[in-house]
């Protein structure tokens, strides 16, 4: 139940983030989740899309250096302790996450958040074992 | 002004009997390099098989030059002119495309060497009384190991502090009295900058003089730092490939570097033409070893440009005197003292895959210091998505760059594109320091 990320690699350079957004709003595709993992001369954007092979391939065509990632997307119940309840079940099957970032939209009253693991399978595998929902393509499509 | 020698009878030797001698060291050279298959080859494709071919120094215009590229062709051995059993020491520098080169020397050789650098140090007005810092790179670099042999010899006290760290540098100057150091005129320019930030006075230390070189420098730069150090200041010249330093050298009235013509023959060649120029005029400095028995160089292009200066010296020395280094005759570059080709760092760059085509060097001041940035465009296939895995390439550029330029450059990534395209020759290289 992996979803796909999109990493743009940019420079720390003005008017650069303008440009891929408004790249892809042109080709009316919508972001749901955004993050920028920063150095000081570059970053790398993360995306989640709702068309994201289609959105790769703009980028790309457009010379941006962008690739596709898998990530996992989890709800999350929107409450004190929410989050500390499923990162003390990844904490104690030694699952390490690598960055994550939180959804603009909800699809419930639950809150949604996007981890990129080290080792995605096992994540996965130790997530559903522990009852914890794992969000698939389709609905990230549809949100 | 008191006049020193190391070797007064062959310093002040008259210009014929210095010509005789050049004639016969040059025969010899000539039997010696007839040893290596480089040279028995090349020679012999000019009409000399041997010693008695060489009749007068004019017949040394029949030989044709050695360069840089040659030296690399011969590596390792191709250019050793002795059996490997009586080699004590060699040194490798790298040549313009990853290829070193290399440069072997006997016990004799280097003994000969140390005699010409105690030359210059006497020259310069030290003696056995003197305490000598050397802030040069030991190793494979001549630069430190050349001063260290030669100012033993003299008996000064040789404290062998390499270069960098500069607190340290200060306090074994101020804890023992330096009194001369040896150093790039940058590095002594950091020091200057830095001495009182780091709780040093001027009247800490003893310091009297400073040998600069392995970089070209203005007379403005060698004023500045006499009068910031209250020292003289001595310009030295030297290349790996003709030992090291210790080829020319200033003496106290520093007015040229007078090149130790017993063991040198000195050219001064148009580039373009290979003619050789007048005294006076600015021209390619091309130089022939005549004592050197491990591995002897005939007519090397050392692609630095200079002049010859005209009439006597004050100090009766008959060897006559090169200016300073005007320029290069290719594009080498000199960062902090150490000699990089911008295609050595194009080689490393194109080797990791993940580098794009286009890279742009760039060569800037931080203080005193030269710095050295590598833009690199990435490859956009060879992108994942990580920021760990582009911190990883940009460690990989610069692990590989220092291994190969031995200095430490810092990477700047760019995305495809975002670097000028050029048409035609692409201009990459950017130096932005000011002239010292």
């Amino acid at each position: 139940m992996k979803i796909t990320q999109i990493s743009v690699f940019l420079e720390n350079r003005k008017g650069r983030l303008y440009e891929v957004c408004s790249l892809l709003g042109k080709n009316k595709i919508n972001i749901r989740a955004l993050s920028i993992g920063e150095t000081d001369e570059f970053g790398i954007l993360r995306i989640v899309v709702d068309k994201p092979e289609e959105a790769v391939k703009i980028l790309k065509s457009n010379g941006l250096v962008a690739n596709l990632t898998d990530i996992v997307a989890l709800e999350i119940t929107d409450k004190p302790g929410g989050l500390a309840g499923i990162l003390k079940i990844l904490s104690e099957n030694s699952i390490n996450i690598e960055y994550m970032y939180g959804f603009i939209e909800k699809a419930s009253d639950n809150a949604i958040l996007v981890f990129r693991f080290e080792d995605t399978d096992r994540a996965i595998e130790i997530l559903k074992k522990n009852k914890i929902k794992v969000i698939g393509k389709a609905e990230i499509a549809n949100l | 002004m008191a006049i020193n020698y190391w070797d007064k009878k062959i310093e002040i030797i008259d210009r014929a009997a210095l010509k005789k001698l050049q004639l016969k060291l040059l025969k010899e050279t000539v039997q010696q390099a007839l040893k290596t298959d480089f040279y028995k080859n090349r020679l012999r494709k000019c009409g000399i098989t041997s010693a008695n071919d060489i009749k007068s120094l004019k017949d040394i215009e029949k030989i044709p030059f050695t360069t840089k590229d040659d030296l690399r062709e011969c590596y390792p051995y191709g250019l050793l002119a002795v059996s490997q059993d009586d080699v004590v020491r060699l040194h490798t520098s790298s040549g313009t495309t990853g290829i070193p080169t290399v440069i072997y020397h006997t016990k004799n050789d280097l003994n000969s060497w140390s005699d010409l650098v105690a030359r210059c140090i006497l020259a310069t007005g030290v003696t056995h009384k003197d305490v000598f810092q050397n802030m040069m790179t030991y190793g494979l670099f001549t630069g430190g190991l050349g001063l260290h042999y030669g100012a033993e010899k003299v008996g000064a006290t040789v404290i062998p502090a390499g270069p960098g760290n500069t607190k340290r540098q200060l306090q074994l100057m101020k804890d023992f009295s330096t009194t001369v150091v040896h150093a790039t005129p940058s590095y002594m320019l950091h020091i200057g900058s830095k001495l009182e930030e780091m709780g040093f006075s001027l009247k800490d230390l003893k310091l009297k003089k400073a040998y600069l070189g392995a970089e070209p420098y203005s007379e403005n730069t060698r004023k500045k730092i006499e009068k910031l150090f209250h020292i003289d200041a001595y310009n030295s010249y030297g290349l790996s490939e003709m030992n090291g330093p210790g080829v020319a050298f200033e003496c106290v009235y520093k007015c040229g570097m007078h090149t130790w013509e017993d063991a040198y023959i000195l050219e001064i060649i148009d580039p373009k033409t290979g003619k050789d120029l007048p005294e006076g005029k600015e021209g390619e400095i091309v130089l022939t070893t005549l004592r050197r028995k491990a591995t002897p160089i005939l007519r090397y292009r050392t692609r630095d440009l200079a002049f010859i200066h005209k009439g006597l010296c004050k100090c009766h020395r008959t060897h006559r005197r090169l200016s300073r280094i005007t320029g290069r005759t290719d594009d080498m570059l000199i960062v902090n003292g150490v000699n990089v080709f911008p295609s050595q760092i194009e080689e490393v760059l194109m080797r990791i895959p993940q580098v794009g085509n286009n890279y742009q060097i760039f060569l800037k001041k931080d203080g005193a210091l030269d710095k050295l940035i590598i833009k690199v465009e990435i490859y956009s296939k060879m992108f994942k998505g990580d920021l760990k895995e582009i911190d990883i390439l940009k460690e990989t550029i610069k692990d590989e760059l220092r291994a190969c330029i031995v200095i430490h450059p810092s990477v700047e990534l760019h995305e495809p594109g975002a670097l000028p395209v050029w048409e035609g020759k692409a201009k990459r290289v950017f130096d932005e320091r000011p002239k010292l």
